[in-house]
């Protein structure tokens, strides 16, 4: 496939939303609060929960502070992309879906050698774990393909399938570029082309040494205190239903997750302080995990 | 996994086809990343008929009792047996046809697969390693028709996902099956797809003049994840050579399993990689391989990010980091193991011949790694790095080498370290390591290991052979700070164990080992060495006939002993008889040699002194009759024994010798 021909990178998540839109997914948004990977959306980490079917896909941009590399790696960025698609319960021809979505997008399965290797997939601050494959198209993971058998410390019924392609990864494939930054984000042949760099080479640069070297402990320190305390309190705080406030609790797990990925990043947690910090986002999470369950159980 | 798959495939099988009383010709399991093959060859049509004999309620039980299990046996009353004080009930099994016992056996063998790790998905109830398609289940080519929680069997089954026909075939004995997997692009055997590798790997490198680097683990591993293996030569930018080899090559096997290959006669790493696709592609993989020379790129491009990061910083000044790092909760956090390391590497120091300041500041260091970013990528560097990040900082080669071989040997194909430095703080790590756990009663205990303890002594042990060290592990163990009387005493037998455990593997004879080590020494060297003379001694006719004549003489003292107590004292030489004398004579020369021979280690000329006494003791118990009617002549004949007793005795426990 020449360049011209491939996809940019924003046809290949348009590419994507039909697809996904055509196997009765609910297009949505990325969620407005940091977080590390599409699968703390509530959309996915809640919705998993409970029996309820669900079918939804969306893109979510991931903060990674650890792996801030100031814009000079080729493929490894503290901002990125994941697409994500949950199926609950999930389909049996699920593979063969997938294989189809990469179709869409223009990888050839008889020119790359898509392969799926087997991965034990776990997110310990939410108490997450299923079994699945990496997806690798040559050698490069692209994709987390997982059946979800706990989240929030709780095992599902039915079980979910999970996809989540890493967008960039996946694009460098379509496009065949070496380097993420050189990607096409639009049209190549439009006038007004950009590439990913045009778009986000600066904030890498600058949130790179924001993350590792200029961000505020003692402050995020105290932040990550404040939303500790703030998600239990609202967990016990009801809505005009008498409904505890679990989404808004929720939130407050998500910025204390990601304060928390901000001091690792800036190597304020000692090694022996790390499964301390963990497991108390992983409370908090379960504590809105089982709410979740109980109000779904509760027919709201 | 798939390894242990297959073999748990089998195992069920065998075990099923056995209680059964089915008896076959062979079996075989195969395993793949998508599949898992079970092939018996030669079981017979169906199952005979037998006799089913099951034990009822004692005599006497309640009636209803007795009526409960007429009923679950499915005989009549009248049937029931009485026998040995219990009812039995006796019944026909009526033989089954094989295809009924498989469509049962198939479906309890997958419910009771021990996988590891497994799951449910949408709407089951089976747990299986992950969603599971098909089954194909066949004998005598006919269909074996069972269901698996909703999954009918059949005679269909998947070739591979991308190549040839991408569509079910029917299969109806294993030649066809395994022939059609051929043609669908699917190798069913480990074995061959290993081959495979191989020779295509072997192919590429040769025609460029370069060598695979051979790597057993990483062959069976990637073996596992493809079906139809074509290996492809990829390339990598030559400017990542400056990396330390073991990073390249790990990033290599860890992150992407891609073979290293290396300069054909340098055996030097090479700017290339073996990668193996799961396919072939119409043009001829460049694709694909330029595909996988992109994430390699990425991945070295981090480690040399994680290289000049850990280089912004002292390892000494990661002492402190090791603070927040815990050991073990009852031993305290990494910096304290490090200090504790330092201190007693400067003390074991004189035991390996290294200058104390240098084992001390390698000590010190040998952990400060652990809290590398490139370690904390790659945990299996660990050491080796703290040794390259020594030599970048310019500390000194001595202490940089031995930071990098201090967890040396780790397995039996590891040599250990040789350079004095090296020792002395590898001894150091292992000697705190098992004081430590020993000191908070975390002993090995039968194939519990968790801190792998007995390694850590057989890496102590062999140091301490292969370098010829006097280093007894008493005095080692003495100057760790967990030593106390109680914890010394259990680890000098904990060493012996092991020892001899190592002594046995290498074949020295069991009777040898425990007549030097029931002298107690724990300068292993020294025992080695004993065992060694010793077997070599018993091999001379000297040798071999001194041991009989101990033996009598042991055998005399014991009967005697029985009767009462042995006579004290020295014996006496005044009015003895010749042969008596002569052993008297002997017994004076020779005790004094035996000792100086002792006291410089000289444990050849110990036991040729020793041979001295072999013509006396043999006419001794020729001419002189120790149970001399004369209570005096009796009593010194037994004096002079025990004297044989007492000098053969120093040198090794002979009673233990067998022959």
């Amino acid at each position: 496939m020449t360049l011209s021909a491939a996809l940019s990178f924003q046809q290949i998540i348009l590419t994507l939303h039909d697809y996904w839109s055509a196997q009765g997914c609910v297009i949505l948004q990325p969620y407005d609060v940091e977080v590390g990977a599409g699968t703390l959306h509530p959309a996915t980490v809640l919705r998993a929960l409970g029996p309820k079917p669900w079918r939804a896909a969306y893109v979510q941009p991931s903060r990674r502070p650890s792996d801030g590399r100031h814009g000079d790696n080729p493929n490894r960025l503290r901002h990125f992309h994941q697409y994500q698609v949950i199926l609950k319960p999930n389909p049996s021809d699920m593979q063969d879906l997938y294989l189809g979505s990469l179709e869409a997008v223009g990888i050839d399965s008889t020119l790359h050698d898509i392969r799926f290797v087997e991965d034990d997939w776990e997110n310990p601050t939410v108490g997450a774990w299923g079994l699945g494959w990496e997806v690798w198209c040559d050698g490069m993971e692209v994709s987390q393909y997982t059946y979800f058998q706990q989240v929030g410390g709780l095992d599902v019924s039915p079980v979910s399938g999970e996809l989540t392609y890493g967008l960039e990864r996946l694009a460098l494939y379509v496009q065949g570029v070496d380097n993420v930054f050189d990607l096409a984000f639009n049209d190549r042949q439009s006038p007004d082309f950009r590439t990913y760099g045009d778009v986000f080479l600066e904030n890498e640069r600058q949130f790179s040494a924001y993350e590792q070297e200029a961000a505020d402990v003692a402050m995020l320190k105290r932040h990550f205190r404040d939303m500790e305390a703030e998600a239990p309190r609202l967990l016990a705080s009801h809505g005009r239903r008498g409904q505890p406030l679990i989404l808004p609790a929720f939130d407050y797990v998500l910025k204390a997750s990601h304060l928390f990925n901000l001091l690792d990043a800036r190597g304020a947690i000692a090694v022996a302080e790390r499964q301390s910090y963990i497991g108390r986002i992983r409370d908090l999470c379960k504590a809105c995990a089982t709410a979740w369950v109980q109000l779904e159980a509760a027919g709201a | 996994m798939q390894a242990g798959a297959a073999r748990d495939l089998e195992r069920l099988a065998r075990e099923r086809l056995s209680q059964a009383d089915l008896a076959f010709d062979s079996i075989r399991a195969f395993a793949g990343s998508r599949r898992l093959t079970l092939v018996v060859e030669g079981l017979p049509a169906g199952q005979n008929a037998r006799m089913d004999l099951r034990k009822g309620p004692r005599s006497g039980a309640a009636e209803a009792a007795i009526a409960g299990f007429v009923r679950a046996s499915g005989i009549d009353r009248g049937a029931l047996i009485e026998r040995d004080g219990a009812y039995w009930a006796e019944r026909v099994e009526p033989g089954r046809p094989m295809a009924d016992i498989l469509a049962q056996m198939v479906p309890e063998m997958v419910a009771a697969f021990p996988w590891p790790k497994s799951m449910t998905s949408a709407g089951g109830s089976l747990r299986w390693v992950r969603p599971l398609r098909r089954v194909l289940c066949i004998f005598d080519r006919k269909l074996v028709p069972f269901s698996l929680d909703g999954l009918e069997s059949g005679d269909l089954s998947e070739g591979h996902r991308a190549m040839g026909a991408r569509m079910p075939f029917r299969a109806r004995d294993f030649g066809e099956y395994r022939e059609a997997l051929a043609g669908h692009f699917v190798v069913l055997d480990v074995e061959e797809r290993k081959r495979r590798i191989l020779q295509g790997a072997d192919r590429l490198c040769a025609e460029r003049g370069l060598r695979l680097v051979r790597d057993e683990g990483l062959l069976t591993e990637v073996a596992g994840m493809v079906e139809w293996p074509t290996p492809l030569l990829g390339s990598m930018d030559p400017d990542y050579l400056s990396l330390p080899p073991e990073v390249i090559r790990t990033s290599m096997r860890v992150h992407q399993r891609y073979f290293a290959v290396c300069e054909g006669d340098a055996g030097a790493l090479a700017p290339f990689f073996i990668a193996v696709a799961n396919i072939e592609a119409a043009d001829n993989g460049l694709l694909i391989a330029a595909g996988n020379a992109r994430v390699l790129a990425a991945r070295l491009a981090d480690a040399r990010y994680f290289w000049d990061e850990d280089c912004r910083r002292s390892l000494e000044s990661r002492i402190e980091t090791l603070a927040g790092v815990t050991f073990h909760a009852r031993l305290g956090d990494l910096q304290a193991r490090a200090l504790r390391i330092g201190a007693l590497a400067r003390d074991l120091a004189c035991f390996s011949g290294a200058d104390p300041e240098l084992a001390a500041h390698a000590g010190r260091l040998a952990k400060a790694d652990l809290v590398t970013a490139m370690v904390g990528e790659f945990p299996e560097l660990q050491g080796v790095m703290g040794g390259y990040y020594a030599r970048a900082e310019g500390i000194d080669a001595q202490v940089a080498d031995a930071i990098a071989d201090h967890y040396r040997p780790q397995g039996p194909g590891e040599a250990p370290p040789t350079a004095p430095v090296s020792m002395a703080v590898a001894l150091a790590d292992k000697i705190d390591m098992i004081l430590g756990f020993f000191s908070i009663d975390e002993t090995p205990t039968g194939s519990r290991d968790p801190f792998a303890l007995r390694r850590a002594a057989l890496g102590v042990i062999r140091t301490i052979l292969d370098a010829r060290l006097r280093a007894p592990i008493r005095e080692m163990a003495r100057l760790s700070e967990f030593a106390t009387p109680e914890v010394i005493a259990t680890v000098v037998d904990f060493f012996h164990e092991r020892l001899k455990a190592l002594l046995r593997d290498q074949g020295a004879r069991v009777d040898l080992i425990d007549a030097v080590f029931a002298l107690d020494d724990d300068d292993l060297t020294r025992v080695v060495e004993r065992i060694d003379a010793l077997q070599r001694f018993l091999e001379t006719p000297d040798g071999a006939n001194l041991v009989s004549g101990y033996k009598r003489a042991a055998n005399i003292l014991s009967a005697e002993a029985r009767k009462g107590p042995l006579p004290t004292g020295a014996p006496d030489r005044a009015g003895a008889p010749g042969a008596e004398a002569g052993l008297f004579d002997a017994l004076s020369a020779v005790r004094p040699v035996v000792v100086a021979a002792l006291a410089s280690d000289d444990y050849v000329a110990a036991l040729g002194a020793l041979a001295e006494l072999r013509a006396p003791v043999d006419v001794f118990f020729d001419q002189v009759l120790v149970n001399s009617n004369l209570a005096t002549e009796r009593d010194n004949r037994l004096r002079l024994l025990r004297q044989i007793d007492d000098v053969m005795g120093a040198v090794a426990d002979f009673s233990r010798v067998s022959g």
